[in-house]
């Protein structure tokens, strides 16, 4: 027997995975460092929030609820400050990121040549 | 040598959470006997904060905190409060670590052990910190400021 509770709990996290897929898919799939890096900072930690919710919403009001809530806390203030971080060494160590031009340069000679 | 990071967010988001990070390390330490956890993971989850404050912020500001030639004597200590607590009960009467041996007057036997299995980890967490902390000092040449 599956209440409303549960069903909110289990879309949460149903999205959460959704929401991390999509950002491993991002980090194989797009061209570049740095966007490769936007996909993980902002999917990854959006996946990690929602599943989190959802495992505090399925237990309810008790203490292990409360640990979820401050992982949650800390995991969203945390994450994007790592990812902050990581993009600044990239750029300071001199890392060009892709510029479009470029991009659909390469691109059109690629769809040309074949 | 490290220069303090050029963005605020950096460092104030690890001033902001290096000392959860403590009070998260002592849980582990202390709460290793009922559920997960124990004196190595603790020690690492502290020095994970102290590294933290030596990477967000300047070598001088960090050793405000703990200092570069802390490293060596912390850890030799840390390991000489396993030793001498394994060491005490050998001399007192009874095997190396065997706990029920420990002289704390006025305790039952499963607390005496709880309290010895306790200062155990702490030398165990003090020691892995401290290590932890010397190898990072030692790796990028940190300089000791007073």
């Amino acid at each position: 027997m599956m209440g409303l509770w549960d069903l909110i709990a289990v879309l949460m996290i149903g999205a959460g995975a959704f929401f991390m897929l999509v950002a491993s898919i991002g980090i194989i799939r797009l061209p570049d460092f740095y966007t490769r890096v936007h996909a993980m900072g902002k999917g990854d930690t959006l996946g990690i929030m929602l599943i989190l919710l959802g495992l505090c919403v399925y237990e309810g009001f008790s203490l292990s609820s409360a640990k979820l809530l401050i992982a949650l806390f800390f995991v969203g203030l945390t994450n994007p400050v790592a990812t902050h971080a990581l993009v600044g060494a990239a750029l300071r160590f001199g890392l060009k990121p892709m510029v479009k031009r470029e991009f659909r340069k390469e691109d059109a000679n690629d769809t040309l040549g074949s | 040598m490290i220069r303090q990071s050029t963005s605020p967010i950096i460092v104030l988001i690890g001033r902001l959470v290096s000392p959860f990070i403590q009070v998260f390390g002592l849980y582990v330490i202390f709460h290793g006997h009922y559920g997960p956890g124990g004196g190595f993971q603790g020690g690492a989850i502290l020095a994970a904060s102290l590294l933290l404050i030596r990477l967000c912020l300047d070598s001088e500001t960090a050793q405000l905190q703990f200092r570069q030639a802390l490293g060596t004597p912390v850890g030799i200590l840390g390991s000489l409060a396993f030793a001498g607590i394994g060491l005490m009960t050998l001399l007192l009467g009874g095997e190396f670590l065997d706990y029920a041996f420990l002289p704390f007057g006025g305790m039952k036997p499963a607390e005496i052990r709880a309290m010895g299995i306790l200062l155990v980890e702490l030398g165990i967490g003090v020691a892995v910190m401290a290590t932890l902390v010397a190898i990072f000092d030692d790796l990028i040449g940190l300089e000791d400021h007073g």
